[in-house]
C-alpha cells in the first residue's frame, strides 16, 4: 500500500493522511492511489508540510512502513520509547 | 568572557523580531515553505525525524552560568526535557514547535545567545579549543581571535551564500584538541622565530564524505591581518568553489583539485588586493575584546594537595581533571556519557545543575567541547571533592574522559533525516559492553556516525564506527587508526560491515587483540599504528 505522510506545519509532529485528516498514529493512514492532488492541497491548506507517499504494508499489528526510517518516525527515537506513542514498545518494533 | 555591546544585542534582538514576523506569515500562508526554508536554517531551524530540531550557537563553547541556566530552561519549557550537545560544541533541541520558536529565540537573547548561521551555506559558529585560558601549553588564550572572527563573520553579506557550509576552528597550542585540522579554516596561533604571535593557516580540511586532513596553507599571518587574509580565504573560494555538486562543493575539493600551490597562489593574489582595502579592524577593537578573556583573579599560594582517599573521587579525579596554567587549579571536564547514556544529553536539571557549578566553583564559566561533554576550567584543586560530590548527586560524576565509553555518537537514525543507521543504540551497547574494561584499556577513542556525513568524526576515532543502509537494514562499518589530536590522522575501513550485535563484538576482538600486544605505555592507536590491521583482522574475521 502507498501512505501519505509529512510532519504537521506549526509543532513538526510526525503525521500521517487518513483520507479525511491527518493522525499522528500510523494505523490511521489510508491507502492512497493518487497522492498528488492530497499533497497539493493540504500543503496549500498548510496542514502539513514537506508530505511525501511511502511504501508500507497492512499487518495483523497494524501499519508497517516499508523502511527503518519510516518505522523510527511512526514510533518515534528508539532510545527515548518514554516519549513515544507508544511507551509499552521496544525497540524491536522497528526492525 | 565577551559580553555584548549595543550592537551585537541590537542586531540579535533584530533578528528575532523579523523571524517572528517571518514565522507569522509562514503561518498564515503567505510565506511557502520554499522561501520560508532558507530563513528558518539560516535562524538554525531544522525539520528533523520528528519534529522542527533548533541549533543554538555556542560560540568557542564557552558559556557563563547564567547562560547555562537558560539552556536547562528552554529544555523544560519549549522540548521534553532535556538537550542535545553537538560535536561543535553547540546544543540542539530535538522537539520544537514552529509557532514558538520566536519565543525561544527571545528567551536566548535576553542571554546573549542565538542560533544565527548555525544551518545554511555560510560561516558557521567558530570553535575553538575547550580548555583555552587554562591549558598550561598555550601561547595565548585563543578566544578573542575567535571572537573577532565571530564578528567578522556574523551577517558578513558577501559569505551568506558560499558553496556549502564553513567551519573555522582556532586554537594556542602545540596539542591539538579541537580537531583544528579537520576544518575548512584551522588556525594555530602560533610565535615565529623573532618571538612575535601570528597565525598559522591550516586550510581545506573536513570529514564527510571525503576526509580530508588540512594542510598548512600560511606558516605565519601577523594579527594585524587576520581578518584580511581570512577575507581572501573565503573571497577565493566563494568565487572558484563548486555550486554543481554539492558533495564536491566544500573548500576542501577546490585545495585539493587546484592543488595546494595553485590555491596558496590565488590565496595570495587575494590577499595582496584585500590589503589595499583596508578592511582589518583596528587592533583597538582587537584589545577591548582580549579584555574580557582576561584571567580571572585566582588565588595564589594554594595547595595542590588533592585527597585520594575516597577510591570512586581518585578514579574520577585521574580520568577527569587535568592540568590548569594556575597553581592550586585543575580543569574538570562533566562527562555526558552515562553507562548506557545517549552521548551528550544533558536534562534540563542537569544543564542547570551544571551553570550552578560554575558559578559557584570555575569563576562562572564552562565550556562545551566537542567530544559532546561539559568543561570548567577553572576549578581549585581544594574545590574537586565538593564538586564531585555534586556532580554524583546529579548523575554527572561518571569517570571515564577519553576511554572507551566515553563515545561520541551522532543523534543518528533515532532523530536525523540524513541518516542511515541509527547512532545513539550502539554506543548505548558498548558502552555497556566495556563499562568494566573502559579504565583498563585507557585512552581509547571510539566515534561513530549514522552515515557517511561524519557528524560523529568516525574519520578521527581510534576505533571508528560507521552506520550504512544495506538494503533498508542497519549495517555497520568498523575503522581502525583515525586521531583528531597532535597526531591527526584518519581511519580506515578493516573489512566487510557488521550487524549491530556483530560490531560490538567485533570491537571487543580488537581490544583483546590490543591488550595482547600493547607494549608499556601504548594507547589502542599505538598499538595499531605498530603492529599494523593484520591481527586485528585475523582476530575480528577469523
Amino acid at each position: 500500500m502507498k501512505i501519505v505522510t509529512g510532519n504537521d506545519l506549526k509543532t513538526g509532529a510526525v503525521i500521517w493522511w487518513t483520507g479525511e485528516s491527518w493522525s499522528i498514529h500510523v494505523n490511521d493512514a489510508v491507502d492512497v492511489a493518487d497522492a498528488a492532488p492530497v499533497i497539493a492541497a493540504e500543503e496549500a491548506a498548510r496542514r502539513v508540510n514537506g508530505a511525501y507517499v511511502i511504501d508500507a504494508a497492512a499487518t495483523p499489528e497494524g501499519i508497517r512502513p516499508a523502511h527503518i526510517k519510516e518505522r523510527i518516525r511512526a514510533l518515534g527515537p528508539t532510545v527515548r520509547l518514554d516519549l513515544s506513542l507508544d511507551p509499552t514498545a521496544t525497540p524491536d518494533r522497528v526492525l | 568572557m565577551y559580553l555584548y555591546d549595543q550592537y551585537d544585542q541590537t542586531m540579535v534582538d533584530a533578528r528575532v523580531a523579523e523571524f517572528r514576523d517571518q514565522t507569522r506569515r509562514r503561518i498564515e500562508g503567505t510565506l511557502s515553505e520554499a522561501a520560508f526554508r532558507p530563513l528558518r536554517l539560516q535562524n538554525g531551524l531544522y525539520l528533523q525525524l520528528h519534529a522542527y530540531m533548533l541549533r543554538v550557537a555556542i560560540p568557542y563553547g564557552t558559556l557563563s552560568g547564567a547562560q547555562l541556566s537558560v539552556l536547562g530552561d528552554i529544555a523544560d519549557k519549549y522540548d521534553r526535557g532535556y538537550g542535545h550537545f553537538t560535536t561543535r560544541q553547540n546544543i540542539q533541541y530535538n522537539w520544537i514547535k514552529l509557532d514558538e520558536t520566536p519565543d525561544l529565540l527571545a528567551d536566548l537573547a535576553k542571554v546573549e545567545m542565538h542560533a544565527i548561521q548555525t544551518s545554511g551555506n555560510c560561516i558557521r559558529n567558530i570553535s575553538a579549543d575547550h580548555f583555552a585560558g587554562a591549558a598550561p601549553d598555550e601561547i595565548i588564550d585563543p578566544r578573542p581571535y575567535a571572537e573577532l572572527l565571530r564578528q567578522w563573520s556574523s551577517f558578513h553579506p558577501e559569505f551568506l551564500a558560499l558553496p556549502r557550509k564553513f567551519k573555522i576552528c582556532v586554537i594556542a597550542s602545540e596539542t591539538d584538541r579541537a580537531a583544528m585540522r579537520l576544518h575548512d579554516i584551522g588556525i594555530r596561533i602560533v610565535r615565529n622565530d623573532a618571538g612575535e604571535i601570528g597565525a598559522a593557516f591550516y586550510i581545506g580540511g573536513g570529514m564527510g564524505r571525503t576526509p580530508i586532513i588540512a594542510p598548512l596553507i600560511k606558516a605565519f599571518v601577523p594579527l594585524d591581518q587576520l581578518i584580511t587574509y581570512s577575507e581572501a580565504v573565503l573571497r577565493v573560494y566563494n568565487r572558484y568553489g563548486r555550486r554543481d555538486n554539492k558533495y564536491k562543493a566544500r573548500i576542501k575539493i577546490l585545495v585539493h583539485e587546484l592543488g595546494q600551490e595553485e590555491f596558496t597562489r590565488q590565496v595570495e593574489a587575494e590577499y595582496a588586493h584585500m590589503q589595499t582595502q583596508a578592511i582589518e579592524p583596528p587592533l583597538a577593537e582587537l584589545e577591548r575584546i582580549k579584555a574580557y578573556f582576561a584571567d580571572p583573579a585566582f588565588e595564589t599560594g594554594l595547595s595542590e594537595a588533592i585527597d585520594l582517599s575516597n577510591p570512586d573521587f581518585a578514579r574520577w579525579v585521574r580520568s577527569n581533571t587535568g592540568a590548569h596554567k594556575a597553581p592550586g587549579y585543575a580543569t574538570v571536564v562533566i562527562s555526558l556519557k552515562p553507562i548506557g547514556g545517549i552521548p551528550g544529553d544533558a536534562t534540563g536539571d542537569q544543564i542547570r545543575v551544571m551553570g550552578d557549578l560554575a558559578k559557584a566553583y570555575s569563576f562562572d564559566e564552562a565550556r562545551v567541547t566537542h567530544t559532546q561533554n561539559i568543561v570548567l576550567p577553572h576549578v581549585k584543586k581544594a574545590n574537586l571533592f565538593a564538586l564531585w560530590q555534586a556532580l554524583v548527586a546529579a548523575d554527572l560524576g561518571t569517570a571515564n574522559l577519553d576511554q572507551i565509553t566515553d563515545i561520541i555518537a551522532c543523534p543518528g537514525l533515532d532523530y536525523c533525516s540524513l541518516a542511515n543507521a541509527r547512532s545513539i543504540p550502539l554506543a548505548q551497547k558498548l558502552s555497556e559492553r566495556f563499562a568494566d574494561k573502559a579504565e583498563l584499556l585507557g585512552e581509547l577513542k571510539l566515534k561513530i556516525s549514522g552515515c557517511i556525513n561524519a557528524c560523529g568524526h568516525h574519520h578521527a576515532g581510534h576505533i571508528g564506527i560507521l552506520g550504512v543502509d544495506r538494503k533498508g537494514v542497519e549495517n555497520y562499518q568498523l575503522l581502525f587508526g583515525g586521531s583528531e589530536g597532535a597526531d591527526t590522522s584518519l581511519a580506515s575501513i578493516v573489512g566487510p560491515g557488521f550487524t549491530e550485535d556483530g560490531i560490538v563484538d567485533a570491537v571487543e576482538k580488537a581490544t583483546e587483540v590490543y591488550l595482547a600486544q600493547r607494549e608499556d605505555g601504548e594507547r589502542f592507536l599505538d598499538t595499531y599504528r605498530r603492529v599494523g590491521v593484520t591481527p586485528f583482522k585475523e582476530a575480528i574475521y577469523g
